[in-house]
């Protein structure tokens, strides 16, 4: 029941986070999702990720979003998209059955591909290549950062640099 | 109808993915693609922690659910960066001017 109840609000939230017309409006369906994303993984029995969810997806994106439509400011404007809308939503709708009947025609049968270990080792051991990605994407987050916060130059300032 | 919790996760994950793909697809903001984005890899994360659920693996789950979501914070970084950039070189948000690079 609870699942159920969870699944219609995340369905709705995520609704909302794609039509509404305002960005900042946009943003915060975006973080309730991302709550109620938190709480479904906490059902599904990773506390841990739940928390990560709940702080990053739903604390620190969020900032993001709002800092950076307070910088780049709202186009409210309504642009007609450039594929007609009837295609998209029929290749959207294509996809979901080709997913859900590969899905079904497995008979929910999963097979567990490894032996079953610590947290600690599999992070620290077994994906230590990972561990290596994310310092590097870590990097490319502050370079992020510094190019979200930077200033134009002005023309005299280029000249001048030149 | 009796769903069983994985079909019912399952569901839900589609549903998280095709409303970021109906968003790609339909929305010419800058901004936009990356809610888009974010939404789709917030089902990855959730079709992650169930295999990891289903199989009896949280632990494998919840460490690759980790990469991914600091991998998708990231994007959503870089992402929002390049369209503060792009807005304020180009004034505009909207993908379609963006055919500069085709000149």
């Amino acid at each position: 029941m609870w699942y159920v109840l969870i699944g219609v609000g995340i369905l709705a939230f995520g609704l909302l986070a794609i039509l509404s017309r305002r960005l900042l409006i946009s943003a915060i369906w975006l973080a309730l999702t991302s709550a109620l994303v938190a709480v479904l993984i906490y059902l599904l029995g990773a506390p841990h990720i739940a928390v990560i969810e709940l702080s990053v997806g739903a604390g620190l994106v969020t900032v993001l979003f709002v800092f950076a439509i307070n910088i780049a400011g709202e186009d409210t404007q309504r642009l007609n998209p450039v594929i007609p809308k009837p295609v998209s939503i029929g290749a959207v709708i294509l996809a979901i059955g080709l997913g859900l009947l590969l899905v079904i025609r497995s008979g929910g049968q999963f097979q567990a591909l490894a032996i079953p270990a610590e947290q600690s080792a599999i992070l620290w051991q077994s994906r230590y290549i990972d561990l290596l990605i994310q310092v590097a994407l870590i990097f490319s987050g502050v370079l992020g950062v510094i190019g979200l916060l930077a200033e134009n130059l002005k023309p005299h300032q280029k000249e001048e640099g030149e | 109808m009796n769903l069983s919790v994985p079909l019912i996760v399952v569901i839900i994950i589609f549903c998280l993915a095709g409303c970021g793909l109906y968003c790609l697809l339909a929305t010419r903001n800058l901004i936009k693609v990356i809610v888009a984005l974010q939404l789709i890899i917030k089902g990855a994360v959730v079709a992650f922690i169930l295999a990891g659920n289903v199989t009896g693996q949280m632990n494998t789950a919840q460490s690759l659910a980790l990469t991914v979501i600091v991998a998708d914070t990231i994007v959503a970084v870089v992402g929002l960066a390049l369209a503060v950039q792009i807005r304020l070189k180009t004034g505009t948000l909207d993908i379609k001017e963006l055919s500069t690079l085709k000149r």
